[in-house]
């Protein structure tokens, strides 16, 4: 359906690992454990939904996935390289180049049209201008905002800043989707929406998504996996449909 | 980030918050206008000064006098060099050698005696002085009433303003120095007057020098040796001068002017001609001291090594100069440094814009960040923004400053006329200026940015995104 190819991807191997992570911060006097020794296997093309009540950490380990926070010990390994161990430059490169993320709350720049908002990552790729216009444009047209380009964020509906949002994600075609309630402003029909479109690049391009959401309902439908937390702690790891939780990993696989 | 697309993004957000940047802007504008004011007035009253020195000959001039004669100054050529015995007299061939030098413009005779002019049959004895035809452009004549010499032998006659009221009567009164030159040259222009004077001439021995002569001392005697006759001749008044006649130059310091080769050919008696009789070695007129005129005031030294070298002692003002140059630097550095305090206080402006930028933007940097801005594209991001500031600021202050400086001049100069000054332009800004300026706006919001930029990299992202 697309021009955009499809990202190759060998099935089963490990694309994201954590080990022992803890991310700790103060507040006042009181130790917050955000999120306390959370060890979990990711694998290439896997779509995971992180489940929990707010406060359980679960948006705290996308922002450790996601290179934006440092853990507080412990490790997530991307790519064969630990992000606890990078710098802040090799973050930024890294959450260019590996990771494309969408938010609950869009996070579109206001002062800049769609098409700006797409290709803004290419800017800080440096990509030249002239491939700059035609790669945002075909991205848009991916999510169905071929004729919105010159449009800006305000004028148009939830979904379509979400569809927006997602194309900007998919711009410097990523290995990883992370996605922080990306249905949690929208009614349930633009969710739905989005979900397609998010299953739709697991599926054809390969991306291993991780989703977080309170909302069980919309794990069970589209994710293959759900990862549960509370208090910051791991509490249940099951594929979808399996009775039975996956035991927990420690290295073996 | 490329630095097109950073440029782009740069105006991009200082458009988003139009009103408060403009009058950032503005707050260097009037920064840099005030410190280009400042320092276009600098070097509009240094080029004023120089063009003036310049003209009026004191810099360009070096005066050549014989180490024959008595100038015992005590410098350091009079104690070294050769003895005055065995030095060179100051005559025509010398002169014309002088006048060969590279860089001199031209070696004219200092010719200046006292003698009497007679106006109305009244006797007046004063101070006369032979002025070369490149004095015509010397700023000394510039309020001259009348005409300069038609030509370099003409009978013509130039009186400093003193002298013409003394020909007419009217007794200055002091304190009321105020004469109008004008009034005096009504009823003098025109007029003639009658010099009298001693006539060097040459005397009969040396009219026809023996050809067997054994004795070269004598026949140097006999070529030295002339007789005085007393002369008269006719001068026509063609211009009055207001002139200081006690100033520095050197040929401007008399009463009564006359073209320089129409003093040359009355070969009026010198008063070293009395001293070189007893041992001149020529024919030839002997000068007490010859004006040097060099192309341009920076090869004075040169100039003045190569007469040295030649035998003769030199005297130029180039010290003053070198002191004057000084002056100008320390009052440029002065109205720099004044001019500059407007532009501190803009360069907080910047510093309070963009952090208030940080602010606002926050969750902005928090989304940049998060799709894979480094901490040095914020960075550079908030130095573009500044270093547009900075430079938007410097290029309308420049134009602001710029125009500020035409209304002054303007201003100033409607009050000069109405004083009865010529006009001055006083005023100068010059391109190197406006590079500097630019530049230094430029510069200056850098620094200001520097904190705010630093602020804005080191945003946490996390933080950033957490509130809406």
């Amino acid at each position: 359906m697309t021009t955009a190819p499809v990202v190759p991807v060998a099935q089963g191997t490990v694309a994201i690992r954590s080990e022992n992570l803890c991310r700790h911060y103060r507040m006042g006097e009181t130790l917050i454990r955000a999120v306390d020794g959370v060890s979990l296997e990711i694998r290439a093309g896997e779509f995971v939904a992180l489940l929990g009540s707010s406060g359980s950490g679960k948006s705290s380990v996308l922002n450790l996935i996601a290179g934006l926070d440092r853990p507080t010990s412990g490790s997530v390994v991307i790519q064969d390289r630990d992000l606890a161990k990078l710098s802040r430059e090799e973050l930024a490169k890294y959450r260019l180049h590996v990771v494309g993320m969408v938010f609950q709350s869009f996070n579109l720049i206001a002062s800049m049209t769609l098409a700006e908002n797409v290709e803004l990552p290419l800017r800080f790729a440096e990509v030249d201008r002239s491939k700059r216009d035609a790669l945002a444009q075909s991205a848009l047209e991916r999510v169905g905002l071929g004729a919105r380009m010159h449009h800006r964020p305000s004028e148009l509906s939830g979904g379509e800043q979400q569809r927006a949002a997602l194309a900007r994600a998919l711009i410097n075609r990523p290995r990883l989707l992370l996605a922080d309630e990306p249905t949690g402003n929208l009614d349930s029909h633009t969710g739905t929406e989005i979900m397609e479109m998010v299953r739709e690049f697991n599926q054809q391009l390969g991306m291993t998504v991780v989703m977080v959401t309170h909302e069980r309902a919309l794990a069970e439908r589209y994710a293959q996996r759900m990862i549960f937390l509370a208090d910051g702690k791991l509490i249940d790891d099951r594929r979808n449909g399996d009775r039975d939780s996956i035991p927990k990993s420690g290295g073996q696989s | 980030m490329k630095i097109p697309d950073l440029t782009e993004l740069a105006l991009r957000n200082l458009r988003e918050s139009l009103l408060r940047n403009s009058l950032t802007t503005l707050g260097i504008s009037v920064g840099v206008a005030s410190l280009v004011a400042m320092l276009s007035l600098g070097i509009g009253l240094q080029q004023m000064a120089s063009r003036r020195l310049v003209k009026s000959g004191l810099f360009d001039t070096v005066v050549v006098t014989s180490r024959r004669d008595l100038r015992g100054m005590g410098r350091e050529e009079e104690r070294t060099g050769p003895t005055p015995g065995e030095s060179r007299v100051l005559d025509e061939p010398a002169r014309a050698e002088i006048e060969h030098l590279p860089n001199v413009l031209e070696a004219y005779p200092d010719i200046r005696f006292i003698t009497e002019l007679r106006y109305d049959d009244k006797p007046h004895l004063t101070m006369i002085s032979a002025l070369p035809s490149s004095a015509k452009s010397n700023d000394a004549f510039e309020g001259m009433q009348g005409a300069f010499f038609s030509s370099e032998t003409a009978a013509e006659v130039i009186l400093q303003k003193t002298f013409a009221e003394e020909l007419l009567g009217k007794t200055p009164s002091r304190g009321v120095d105020e004469t109008n030159v004008a009034d005096l040259a009504k009823p003098l222009l025109g007029k003639e007057l009658t010099m009298r004077y001693a006539q060097r001439s040459t005397g009969p021995t040396a009219q026809s020098p023996s050809p067997d002569a054994i004795n070269p001392l004598d026949n140097s005697l006999a070529a030295a040796a002339y007789s005085v006759v007393s002369r008269e001749q006719k001068l026509k008044i063609v211009g009055i001068a207001d002139l200081d006649p006690e100033s520095m130059r050197g040929p401007t310091r008399a009463r009564v002017f006359l073209p320089l080769k129409l003093a040359e050919g009355l070969h009026v008696m010198q008063p070293t001609d009395l001293r070189e009789i007893s041992r001149a070695a020529s024919d030839q007129p002997v000068y007490s001291s010859i004006g040097v005129r060099v192309k341009n005031p920076s090869q004075i030294q040169v100039v003045e090594d190569a007469i040295k070298k030649m035998g003769f002692n030199t005297f130029s003002i180039l010290d003053a100069t070198r002191s004057l140059r000084q002056f100008f630097a320390v009052l440029d550095v002065f109205l720099g440094i004044f001019g500059s305090l407007a532009l501190a206080v803009a360069s907080i402006g910047i510093v309070n814009t963009l952090v208030m930028a940080i602010l606002e933007r926050r969750r902005e940097i928090g989304i940049m960040k998060a799709i894979g801005a480094s901490d040095g594209d914020v960075k550079k991001l908030f130095f573009a923004e500044a270093g547009a500031m900075g430079i938007l600021g410097g290029i309308f202050g420049v134009a602001l400053g710029w125009t500020i400086g035409q209304a002054i001049n303007l201003g100033t100069n409607i009050y000069l006329k109405r004083q009865g000054f010529p006009p001055e332009h006083f005023w100068a800004v010059p391109w190197g200026l406006v590079a500097f300026a630019v530049l230094f706006a430029f510069g200056v919001s850098l620094v200001s940015g520097l904190y705010p930029a630093g602020r804005a990299a080191k945003l946490d992202p996390v933080q950033a995104l957490r509130y809406e």
